[in-house]
């Protein structure tokens, strides 16, 4: 085959994975945009580079066009057909540069949700072989290795062992009949082990009974973000077929994002069947356990404020529940935006696993440095630590000087137990 | 045949006509096409999908104070032209009294000189509109034909009634044959293009609406 035809296959088979997704939500948000442009108000890329090709809505084309070229009447016309160029043009747009962070579905008159469509778009893109070639292949560590950061089985006990005996925390494995399966993020098990030791921490002091499992482990989900079906599928799976064996009734997602979104909202509508437990945010399991006075916590001490991750504030619906764990503070301050509106950190989406997107995510991180310095506070805390991550990154690149904390982390630091006095813990 | 009967008649017909089959065609086969099925559970105490729809629906209908500033501009002139055409087209003697040879129904009218006021508001806010869309950089850069035709087939008819109106470089009877037509081009355009928003905005607003609502947590925690 010449790579002529091989690119016309490609883009070909782009056209053909898009509209095999396209259903008739998608097809009436890509009918119906009117083109006003104000998602771009809306878009931090765009915010902070100014350069109109981040507009969210230019991110549809090559998908409005796969679509238009398959409806009636344009199919009678010819129309034209998805092109190479077009989708080395619009790689960068779909992956590097769009958190399907949900603001430009909030500004939107029309009420188009873009989010979604970008997600069948990298599907259509992958199918075509297109994706940032890091990003791609964590997705594939997935299937491979368990987790995109290559956390294989084996890896995942050794580091828990090892959690263990040096915090000396109760880290139960394949515990049947537990209540709770706690999942983690291989971003917090390879860079933030203590969110994973603060969790656990917190359960256990609440008399939670929970497990980890050794094959349902990994909570995020790369093949979601990747547009890889399979990969996405496979992820879920591990974790249901872990719960079902240990028999759990709630399976808790720890903090990340994505995660929360793919098995939370995903999870039943991929699987094609619905969920055998209920799904939380940790944030969620938290609140809980402080609402049913199971967790006490002292006051926050010093000035923080709250960082929403998009996916479990905007997209997850559990904005108020972090303000609820953060009551306690002294001074809680909220940003502007905040809440559902809030900015994101830029690297949602998978984009804080592109390399290649480094220098446009610290451009967006600029956007959060200018909302917490305005706030006056000397913390920001969030509960993703992809967030925390991509920030933390971010804050070294331009030597900020504010810290960054892990919610579950900073609430461990202020446990009370039953008669308000601190929790110690021997680290 | 007359200039004006030919638009009066033929013309005006097989517009309508195809109006009306094509707005049906678009919608019911938007309507008819597979459309996922969110499985997942909702967040306990979910107001019904239905009312999620509308009140969505309602909210789009004014920024959010987050977004507000920036979009002011383009959310009222927007409303202006909406209300304009709106206005003019639904509240003008004359065209009462055409629509009433049409149909059989009538309603009351607004004075005509308050009327042409309006529509000399609106031929301002569309060129206002033109202006904005090609000169702000994103909406530059998405403005396909699609937009810039639609605007013509929209202005067009102000523009020529209102020349119409004040019996400007020809005869009144071409004039007003001119304008019937630019009515007629207009409503032939409207299934094939982006002017079909005036009904798929109640859908896209509708689904976000519900599929955001369903992800809200409204419930206190505790004894959940």
């Amino acid at each position: 085959m010449t790579d002529q035809t091989t690119a016309r296959n490609d883009a070909q088979a782009a056209a053909d994975r898009f509209l095999a997704l396209n259903s008739g939500n998608l097809a009436s948000y890509l009918e119906s945009c009117v083109r006003c442009g104000l998602c771009a108000t809306a878009c931090h890329f765009y915010e902070v580079t100014g350069d109109p090709k981040y507009t969210p809505a230019y991110k549809l084309f090559p998908m409005a066009r796969a679509h238009k070229k398959n409806s009636w009447p344009w199919r009678w016309f010819g129309g034209a057909k998805i092109t190479e160029a077009e989708l080395q043009e619009w790689e960068e747009l779909l992956f590097d540069s769009c958190t399907m962070c949900g603001r430009c579905t909030q500004v939107c008159p029309m009420g188009i949700d873009i989010a979604s469509i970008v997600s069948a778009s990298r599907s259509a893109f992958a199918a075509a072989g297109r994706g940032p070639e890091d990003f791609m292949q964590a997705a594939e560590n997935v299937r491979e290795k368990g987790s995109p950061l290559g956390m294989t089985p084996s890896v995942f006990d050794g580091r828990v062992e090892w959690l263990e005996d040096d915090y000396e925390v109760d880290l139960p494995m394949d515990k049947e009949g537990s209540d709770i399966l706690l999942t983690v993020s291989s971003i917090e098990m390879m860079k933030y082990p203590k969110s994973i030791i603060a969790m656990a921490r917190l359960l256990n002091h609440a008399g939670v009974n929970w497990t980890f499992s050794s094959t349902g482990y990994e909570a995020t989900n790369f093949g979601f973000l990747a547009g890889k079906p399979d990969i996405a599928k496979l992820a879920l799976e591990r974790i249901v077929n872990a719960a079902e064996e240990l028999g759990a009734k709630t399976v808790v997602i720890p903090e990340c994002g994505h995660a929360y979104g793919a098995l939370r909202w995903s999870g039943a509508n991929i699987l094609g069947r619905a969920l055998p437990f209920e799904v939380l945010h940790i944030t969620e399991l938290l609140s809980r356990l402080k609402a049913d006075g199971k967790l006490k916590f002292r006051p926050i001490e010093g000035s923080i404020t709250y960082h929403d991750p998009c996916q479990i504030s905007r997209r997850g619906g559990a904005t108020h529940l972090a303000r609820f764990l953060l009551d306690d503070a002294e001074d809680f301050r909220e940003m502007t935006p905040t809440g559902d509106e809030n900015w994101c950190c830029g690297g949602g989406g998978g984009v804080q696993a592109m390399e290649r997107a480094a220098d446009l995510r610290h451009k967006v991180f600029q956007i959060k440095m200018k909302q917490v310095e305005d706030t006056g506070a000397q913390m920001m805390v969030s509960s993703c630590a992809n967030c925390r991550l991509t920030m933390d990154g971010s804050k070294d690149y331009w030597k900020w000087d504010r810290e960054l904390e892990s919610l579950a982390e900073l609430l461990v630091e202020y446990l009370v137990d039953d008669d308000g006095e601190p929790v110690e813990w021997d680290d | 045949m007359e200039l004006l009967e030919f638009a009066r008649g033929p013309a005006l017909m097989f517009s309508i006509t195809v109006f009306i089959a094509g707005v049906l065609f678009r919608i019911f086969s938007l309507l008819f096409m597979w459309r996922t099925k969110d499985t997942s559970a909702a967040h306990p105490g979910q107001k019904p999908e239905i009312m999620a729809a509308l009140s969505d629906i309602l909210r789009r209908m004014w920024p959010l104070a987050t977004y507000r500033q920036r979009s002011l501009f383009q959310w009222i002139n927007g409303y202006v032209f909406h209300i304009g055409l709106f206005i003019v087209v639904f509240f003008l003697l004359p065209h009462i009294l055409f629509i009433n040879d049409l149909t059989g129904l009538s309603w009351g009218h607004l004075p005509n000189n308050l009327v042409y006021a309006i529509s000399i508001v609106t031929l301002i806010s569309l060129i206002a509109a033109l202006i904005m869309r090609a000169s702000n950089p994103p909406q530059r850069l998405i403005s396909t034909f699609d937009d810039y035709f639609s605007w013509l087939v929209t202005f067009l008819p102000v523009l020529s009634g209102i020349v119409a109106t004040m019996h400007i470089g020809a005869r009144y009877e071409t004039l007003l044959a001119l304008h019937i037509l630019s009515v007629c081009l207009l409503l032939i355009y409207i299934p094939f293009g982006k002017l079909m928003h005036f009904f798929l905005v109640f859908i896209t607003r509708g689904q976000t609406g519900a599929h955001i609502a369903h992800r809200r947590r409204t419930t206190v925690l505790k004894g959940e």
